[in-house]
């Protein structure tokens, strides 16, 4: 007799090298506080092979249950297989909820499951409320209006949300333990849809500006590779890092891996230099906890200049040549 | 190839984006005198269809859910070069969230019948869901893959795509019928000729209601939406930026000192 779930939220972990992505221990510790005012369990699912010390690893941050779906096939990702496994699951346990952290992948494989179980997804919320009678309730930051949004899917179920990294704390172990249940996995060769034949790790920019105490993102108003080329000086006097809006990844002045907020990065500076940039909620939730904001726009009325404690008005390039021009001055003199 | 789609979506300018203002009466967004454009990605993807057209042949089809005003791009469409352009549009669309508006998107494709791959950008500037690609390779139950930064033709059924994951990429070996979203590392969009723009002209748009499309599934519109839009919360202002005075070159004097003082350099 197979084992029955009891779980009403599940989490979907996404692993790599046998280590579990963080966005999804953030999703569990979040989960467990959620679920404490109305007595629901928290499951953690895991899909792969040879995950029986991963398994151990994800119960001892306090689940009730980990779903291991372990087969050898599984080494290989693919998302229509595991779509095929997680509806199995969902509808054999029927979970109220499923969380997924929005990763690349993680907003790939939510978006196919949501579809397939006719289930509505609330994407890349920056925080998550769970109410009395059970109705998840995802916060997102609205169509670049300075406000935030409650989406929800009252009517249908699993509620399905992705959630950006890093907006919640990683959970602590803490030495309860839950139990691991085996899922059914019916998967072929023929559910591999697609072929992984390599995959490149490239370390570098996205890792520093994640832990960079200091960062000076640029947004559409810096108008030109000229233009990016004075907050890159800035920053690299600063040593710091350079971060984007969307709009400027849009326009190619910098790279996807440099965006911050909604479906970007998470960082967590001591100072954040916001130039020519609105300072719309899709971006600034991703500045977490800054000691120091300083806002340059050329329009007084932008909304960055609601939200930092130093603002500057003005052309960003007649500020940024001054600022530029005497850091440098200032680092001569002390290099003599 | 027999036909490449891509699926193109009109969104308000990011130029006018500090224009936006919300009605919080009726909780929606007011975009009055504000002009839309094709989502940026968008024209990544239509400039792929092309150059694929260019290697392998087949017809390129944009498809569009979208209001009859926003004919205007769709036809912006057509003069970078598409042979063919299809507007779903329909009051009972109207409302539509990402699980329906694949949902449509995919009949429409299933109309057309005959395609070998769906192009689509990563994601939309305005709503910025990322999720309609998926869903619509879901609800035809074909492959995809997202965040596409480069798609080269190995043989005659195969593909090898690299695609961003986090911290790095991947290559994939995948055959069509396949549904790719795509980066702006993927190309350099065209600019059209004023040529092409009289040649679109020529071109007729069709149309397509709710008739044309076999929906035997309720998800259509608000009423067939799962995700519900609730109260909007606007950010209680904390504090009171202090606005440092003068010309901006006396302002960037004040901030460089204070930081200098604060240590950051």
């Amino acid at each position: 007799m197979a084992e029955v779930a009891e779980s009403k939220i599940w989490i979907v972990v996404e692993h790599r090298e046998g280590r579990p992505v963080e966005v999804g221990l953030e999703l569990v510790g979040k989960a467990i506080e959620l679920v404490k005012k109305i007595g629901w369990k928290v499951a953690a699912v895991l899909l792969g092979h040879g995950l029986e010390v991963l398994s151990k690893q994800i119960l001892s941050y306090g689940v009730h249950e980990v779903l291991v779906a372990d087969e050898p096939m599984f080494v290989n990702y693919c998302n229509q297989a595991w779509v095929k496994v997680l509806e199995d699951a969902v509808k054999q346990f029927q979970p109220e909820v499923v969380l997924i952290g929005a990763t690349a992948l993680g907003t790939d494989l939510a978006a196919r499951l949501a579809a397939r179980l006719r289930a509505g997804l609330s994407a890349h919320c920056i925080d998550l409320e769970l109410t009395e009678k059970g109705e998840l309730v995802g916060i997102i930051p609205w169509l670049r209006g300075n406000s935030l949004c409650r989406i929800g899917c009252p009517h249908t179920r699993p509620q399905m949300a992705t959630v950006i990294p890093g907006v919640f704390q990683m959970p602590k172990t803490s030495g309860i333990q839950g139990r691991i249940i085996p899922l059914e996995a019916r998967v072929e060769q023929k559910d591999f849809t697609y072929h992984i034949r390599e995959i490149k790790h490239v370390k570098g920019p996205k890792n520093d500006l994640e832990k960079a105490d200091v960062v000076v993102a640029g947004g559409w108003g810096i108008g030109s590779d000229d233009g990016w080329n004075m907050v890159e000086n800035l920053a690299d006097l600063l040593n710091g890092a350079v971060g984007a809006t969307r709009p400027a990844v849009d326009e190619s002045w910098a790279k996807e891996y440099q965006m911050i907020g909604t479906s970007g990065l998470t960082v967590r500076p001591k100072l954040y230099i916001g130039i020519a940039l609105s300072g719309h909620p899709h971006h600034l939730v991703g500045v977490k906890e800054p000691e120091l904001v300083v806002g340059i726009n050329i329009d007084p009325n932008a909304p960055i200049f609601e939200g930092c404690d130093i603002g500057l008005v003005g052309d960003y390039r007649k500020i940024l040549q001054v600022m530029i021009k005497s850091i440098q001055a200032q680092s001569r003199g002390e290099n003599k | 190839l027999k036909g490449i789609i891509v699926c193109i979506k009109p969104v308000p300018d990011p130029k006018y984006w500090n224009r936006l203002r919300f009605d919080g009466k009726t909780n929606t967004l007011v975009r009055e005198g504000i002009p839309s454009i094709i989502n940026t990605l968008d024209k990544n993807a239509l400039e792929e269809a092309l150059r694929l057209r260019e290697k392998v042949g087949g017809e390129v089809i944009v498809l569009s859910l979208a209001p009859r005003d926003t004919i205007p791009l769709v036809r912006e469409a057509l003069a970078m070069g598409a042979n063919r352009a299809i507007l779903l549009s329909d009051k009972v669309f109207a409302g539509s969230d990402t699980l329906a508006t694949a949902y449509l998107l995919s009949s429409a494709i299933k109309r057309l019948g005959v395609y070998d791959i769906i192009l689509c950008g990563d994601q939309t500037s305005d709503s910025g869901t990322a999720q309609v690609s998926a869903q619509i390779a879901e609800f035809l139950d074909i492959p995809n893959l997202m965040h596409v930064s480069a798609v080269e033709r190995t043989d005659e059924v195969k593909f090898m795509v690299k695609a961003r994951i986090d911290y790095g990429y991947m290559l994939v070996e995948i055959s069509p019928p396949m549904v790719l979203s795509v980066t702006n590392q993927l190309n350099e969009p065209r600019y059209t000729t004023l040529m092409n723009i009289l040649e679109a002209e020529q071109k007729s748009i069709e149309v397509w209601s709710s008739n044309e499309l076999d929906l035997a599934e309720p998800w259509i519109g608000l009423a067939g939406s799962p995700t519900r839009m609730g109260d909007l919360m606007v950010p209680t202002k904390k504090k009171k930026a202090e606005m440092l005075q003068g010309t901006p070159e006396e302002q960037a004097a004040e901030l460089t000192d204070r930081l200098h003082r604060l240590g950051f350099y």
